[in-house]
């Protein structure tokens, strides 16, 4: 591993100050990971585990904001995020393991990196290496003729078909999630669906953050009155893997319709994927199978599988039809 | 986070020019753990100066040479490491104090546990939170002591193995194992203990079902699972 600077930051202003050339560490289950690996190489870290960002608290519109700090296992465990957003809480628990989910936090998980085994290769992107552009741009994809049984079938590009690991983006892609940032030139608000960025030409840019930009708050939206929400995540085995396909859907029924959904899926995309195409077809119609199958149709009309990834076209069908009868039920 | 594909894709991996060459992957690198050769802290910052100064002017712009000068794989030199400053870290573990000099930033907990403090109940397993090994619990919550670096635990209250009991006065998670004969190789013993002693007080449901999730952290190649789910729903019932 390549040696750092390590400081701890006191305060959101002295991390800012800090940030230069460096990476924040919060839970680290990524970043030292990937350190080890020799992916992440940062030349400095500023710890941001004693920032006073480690709260869950309602907002004056109905919504929660919850602290960059809350560690993945509190958020999930919260009585408000179990009662009105029980997407989330589903989501965070069907990931990782408790000992991860004890240490990694909100914030960190909105920039968890893939799972592909390519970009994990301590040697990807080098001279003698596999060619990785997410390591470093113009080596080439290696995923796309080699091993990609669990690589991505939708967003994604001739340059990478990574897919992004983490089931609490999916849902909260589905809850429409604002993310608060600070950063050298002030504050912002990036909606949920502006941060994650698709690889395009340019897979080695994750998302929409600055250089020196911190994550301090995730806020959600008041809950929609009377929906339900579910998450629903299909894998090789039962617990402590990653999404083959997974849904994320908010529903709320009136009269034997459907008046209001948001669907999400994750396992299939580069990036947290929201089918606004599902929910067109899902929006006014009476809740039955058929519209759930034309829906999860809908979803994957633009799906572009490789030679070992094609089941995960109809599995996700499959898992989009199972959430929305669980979520309309 | 146990990415099967993953695993075998390593080992199906041709050889690469680095490791061809007969160099360690930078994964397998060792540390230097044994105690620095304390220094003058000439031109350093402390922790408290920085602390209490932040202020970027002084401390990153003074170090950045430091960095630039460290071949980007190699492991740095010992003048290097302790760029936290001239401070000692001291740990604090199973209710005793540790002060440990100054510590390279790149050592993991785990490894400052095993090769620093001597307390080797904790296993390196994977070393890439992957298997559960290396639990231990901090401010009474369990994690995977090689996904975080020692310097980042000054002030938390660290248990390990051998902070639960000993020998003829067991904590009853480990009487249990020991009746249940919850192991075989027992390996993964400690990490698995660990984990059963912190999902006492988390929020998880009553059942089986519910004991195998919570311990799907921890991996066992013997497949003592069975035994294990027996002693955590025994010691469960006793507390019920």
């Amino acid at each position: 591993m390549q040696t750092f600077n390590y400081i701890k930051a006191a305060s959101i202003d002295k991390a800012l100050g800090a940030a230069n050339g460096t990476k924040f560490i919060a839970g680290g289950t990524t970043l030292v990971d990937l350190m080890k690996l020799n992916v992440e190489t940062p030349s400095g870290l500023v710890d941001i585990n004693i920032l006073p960002l480690d709260k869950i608290e309602p907002l004056p519109n109905g919504g929660l904001r919850i602290g960059a700090m809350v560690r993945n296992s509190d958020l999930a465990w919260n009585a408000d995020v179990q009662k009105n957003y029980a997407v989330l809480s589903e989501a965070i628990l069907s990931g990782a393991s408790p000992q991860l989910r004890n240490m990694a936090t909100t914030g960190g998980n909105l920039l968890q990196r893939t799972r592909c085994a390519y970009f994990r290769e301590p040697s990807a992107g080098t001279p003698g290496g596999y060619g990785c552009n997410k390591r470093a741009p113009g080596t080439g994809c290696a995923a796309l003729e080699g091993f990609h049984r669990t690589h991505a079938v939708l967003g994604t590009s001739d340059q990478c078909i990574a897919t992004h690991p983490s089931d609490m983006c999916v849902a909260m892609a589905a809850l429409e999630a604002a993310i608060l940032v600070e950063g050298p030139k002030g504050k912002r608000t990036i909606p949920f669906a502006d941060f994650h960025k698709l690889p395009s030409a340019t897979p080695h840019i994750e998302n929409a953050l600055e250089p020196g930009e911190l994550i301090t708050y995730v806020d959600l939206p008041k809950p929609i009155d009377g929906a339900k929400s579910v998450y629903l995540k299909l894998r090789d085995r039962a617990s402590y893997e990653f999404a083959l396909a997974s849904a994320a859907v908010v529903a709320k029924v009136e009269g034997g319709h459907i008046r209001y959904v948001r669907v999400a899926m994750g396992g299939i995309g580069t990036k947290p994927w929201r089918s606004h195409e599902a929910e067109a077809a899902l929006m006014g119609k009476a809740v039955d199978a058929a519209h759930f199958r034309t829906a999860a149709e809908a979803a994957l009309k633009d799906a572009k599988p490789r030679t070992d990834n094609a089941f995960k076209v109809e599995l996700a069908r499959r898992c989009l039809v199972r959430t929305l009868k669980l979520a309309t039920a | 986070m146990a990415d099967s594909s993953e695993l075998r894709f390593k080992n199906l991996r041709p050889p690469t020019q680095q490791n061809s060459a007969g160099e360690l992957a930078p994964d397998q690198q060792q540390l230097d753990l044994e105690p620095l050769t304390p220094e003058e802290p000439k031109g350093r910052f402390s922790r408290r100066s920085f602390l209490s100064g932040l202020g970027a002017t002084g401390f990153l712009a003074g170090a950045a040479p430091l960095v630039q000068a460290a071949p980007s794989v190699e492991p740095a030199p010992a003048d290097a490491a302790a760029v936290d400053g001239s401070d000692a870290v001291s740990l604090r573990v199973n209710g005793k104090e540790y002060n440990l000099g100054r510590l390279d930033p790149r050592a993991t907990l785990l490894d400052t546990l095993r090769e620093r403090i001597h307390l080797t109940g904790t296993k390196k397993g994977c070393d890439h939170g992957q298997c559960g090994a290396c639990t231990v619990h901090i401010n009474g919550r369990r994690v995977n002591s090689c996904l975080t670096f020692a310097v980042m635990h000054e002030g938390d209250e660290i248990t390990t193995i051998e902070g639960l009991g000993r020998p003829g006065n067991l904590h009853p998670m480990q009487a249990a194992f020991v009746e249940h004969d919850g192991y075989q190789c027992g390996y993964c013993t400690s990490g698995q203990i660990m984990s059963a002693v912190a999902l006492l007080k988390e929020p998880i449901g009553p059942s089986d079902e519910d004991i195998k999730h919570a311990m799907a952290g921890n991996i066992c190649r013997c497949g003592a699972y069975t035994n294990i789910v027996a002693a955590v729903r025994q010691v469960r019932a006793e507390r019920a």
